[in-house]
């Protein structure tokens, strides 16, 4: 199977090609895509120098520019698609039905993936992207069991693209305005999720108290490690009940269910997290190629090498697995 | 020239019973609204018992002299919803498309809506819809007014009706996951139907006890109305051609009425907002989104 990797920055891309990431999954420094944080993020010149190395080394790179572009502003992402093709860029990936018919017309050699953020979550959906715009990939989103991503194998022709590692939206990626709610500032429109900018952190009767838009997300003691204040990972109340109603503070792992996913036909597996270190991007990737290549052979999966760098350091296998519904 | 506003009823976002539902739809049926959207838009497991309600509701309300629409489910992933989702285009009606893949199901030539949980942010995706036979389309709840303004020009210039989110609680993320079986210690599958318990949805509180959001099966949505009562003239002027209602279990008629009466000028848009307060869920309004510093934000006086 492909394994495809983030890079947020030169150095971690370097850094993931060298680990053994086949693909490498990265977006320039502004707000086309759907990481788009401070210091993060390539130039139009590093984005080439990084095409030239990936491909010296036998590694592709994908460009993400998987923002839905502003009205009044699409140009900004009209030029993002014709820069990502004229430097060489091995495919991009996009969300935005205009942004879609854009490439597929003017740039129709580009090789197009669906972002997870289009949410295409049935085969009559994925179908759609491919006979109009013709999608080759498709990464599906985190709403999919493992036997449902069988059954959409079965009724399509172009390839799938599965998360198997990092963050993980509880919400259908690409359809969820918490955020903005809270801050003003959304996935969709400006490529960040519970933004740094608005939390607020605050000592109060010994806890750790914090705020996303002056909305509390989290009360932890402060013994204890307090995770990021991502909205739908919060601690809230319904009436007499408390607790983390949409999801824990969990992030994904489902290197067991790899043979699952070879078997249900997915093409490629792919690491979350272009905002992550180098070191956490090495130790990753290395990990990642390893159960990679585990799989092909057909030895076992390795077991809990991750453990300590997931998020809270507890997982899950998220909606792969049905009872998490 | 700027050009009337008018009212349309959204699709039901919350899980009422079979009565409660025909109850519903003769009361729109006399609404002051041009027209009405009508099927479940959030669970597929709701269905068998509302369905019955919604082939009385579209006679009686095309009766009326109003537009009727089916929805699509907004999240559509089985194979029984993929084919419910087919069968609607055969019905005769227009389909408000909520999910993009129901496109794959359009008849050629066949016209339709787009609702507001389809990601139309720019021109060139409105324009591609119009160029599909898209008629009307709602925005997105969560785009700025520049946005607003810029795709009700270009609505205007490619004949597409662009109607905004009006009135009712945001529709703010979806999943695969139900929050009211989760919060009732069970998994979707075996929900037992509890979303049914909260027909306005159940709050989601912070630590802090601050009102926040609400939970209808496997929508999250915001706590807090969202209420164009404010915002009118400036929609208007913008080329905006319809609110759109999003029903509440309560006051649902008389709410319809208040904007129907600040659209004709009869009321002010002061006297209604205060009004309002009175009949939304908690008395919470929002029009943040629009023009605030955040979605949660009113305009108004707090």
């Amino acid at each position: 199977m492909e394994l495809v990797c983030p890079a947020g920055t030169p150095a971690a891309l370097r850094t993931a090609v060298k680990a053994g990431a086949h693909t490498i999954y990265c977006g320039f420094a502004d707000e086309t895509n759907a990481r788009n944080f401070p210091g993060l993020n390539f130039s139009r010149k590093e984005l080439g120098e990084a095409i030239t190395f990936a491909h010296a080394h036998g590694a592709k790179v994908l460009v993400a520019i998987n923002t839905f572009p502003r009205a009044g502003g699409e140009e900004i992402w009209h030029r993002a698609i014709s820069d990502a093709a004229d430097l060489g860029a091995d495919a991009v990936i996009l969300a935005d039905l205009g942004l879609l018919a854009y490439t597929a017309e003017y740039h129709p050699q580009l090789r197009r993936h669906l972002s997870v953020q289009a949410a295409a979550a049935n085969p009559d959906a994925i179908n759609f992207y491919a006979e109009t715009f013709g999608v080759r990939r498709v990464v599906l989103p985190r709403v999919l069991t493992v036997a449902e991503i069988r059954a959409i194998n079965a009724e399509i022709d172009v390839e799938t693209e599965v998360f198997v590692f990092g963050g993980l939206c509880v919400m259908a990626e690409g359809r969820c305005s918490l955020s903005s709610y809270a801050t003003g500032r959304s996935p969709n429109m400006n490529g960040v999720c519970s933004p740094a900018s608005h939390v607020d952190y605050s000592e109060e009767r010994g806890d750790l108290v914090a705020r996303l838009g002056g909305f509390t997300i989290h009360r932890t003691q402060k013994a204890q490690s307090a995770p990021y204040p991502t909205l739908c990972k919060g601690c809230f109340t319904s009436r007499e009940q408390t607790g983390h109603v949409f999801e824990d503070p969990t992030s994904l792992d489902a290197t067991r269910l790899i043979p699952d996913l070879a078997k249900a036909g997915v093409t490629a597996l792919k690491i979350e997290g272009r905002q992550r270190s180098r070191a956490y991007v090495e130790k990753v990737v290395r990990a990642f190629r390893g159960a990679v290549e585990a799989e092909a052979q057909g030895r076992p999966m390795p077991e809990g090498l991750l453990a300590t760098l997931s998020e809270g350091q507890a997982v899950t296998t998220g909606a792969y697995a049905k009872v998490w519904r | 020239m700027t050009q009337a506003m008018d009212l349309t009823v959204g699709p039901n976002q919350f899980f009422w019973d079979l009565d409660t539902t025909r109850g519903f739809y003769d009361e729109m049926a006399n609404a002051p609204v041009s027209r009405v959207v009508i099927g479940e838009l959030v669970c597929s497991k709701r269905l068998p018992f509302v369905q019955d309600a919604f082939p009385e509701a579209v006679e009686k309300v095309t009766a009326a002299g109003k537009g009727v629409a089916l929805t699509t489910l907004a999240l559509i992933t089985l194979k029984r919803e993929r084919k419910q989702t087919g069968d609607l285009f055969d019905a005769g009606i227009a389909v408000e498309i909520n999910d993009l893949s129901a496109l794959r199901h359009l008849p050629k030539g066949q016209a339709f809506w787009v609702g507001p949980l389809v990601n139309v942010y720019n021109e060139g995706t409105l324009r591609w819809l119009a160029s599909q036979g898209a008629e009307r389309v709602c925005l997105p709840p969560e785009l700025p007014l520049e946005s607003v303004q810029r795709l009700a020009e270009v609505g205007q210039d490619c004949g597409v009706a662009i109607e905004v989110w009006g009135h009712g609680r945001a529709p703010l993320a979806i999943s695969a996951r139900c929050y009211h079986a989760r919060l009732h210690d069970r998994i979707k599958d075996n929900c037992q139907f509890v979303c049914g318990d909260d027909p306005d949805g159940r709050d989601v509180d912070t630590l802090d006890a601050q009102k926040f959001l609400v939970a209808n099966g496997v929508q999250t949505l915001s706590h807090a109305t969202i209420s164009m009562a404010r915002q009118c003239d400036v929609l208007r002027d913008a080329g905006v051609s319809a609110l759109r209602l999003s029903p509440q279990s309560q006051h649902f008629s008389q709410i319809c009425e208040g904007y129907a009466r600040v659209l004709d000028g009869a009321e002010s848009a002061e006297t209604f907002a205060r009004d309002l307060v009175r009949l939304v869920p908690d008395g919470q309004l929002a029009d943040g989104f629009l023009s605030g510093a955040c979605g949660a934000d009113w305009s108004g006086a707090a």
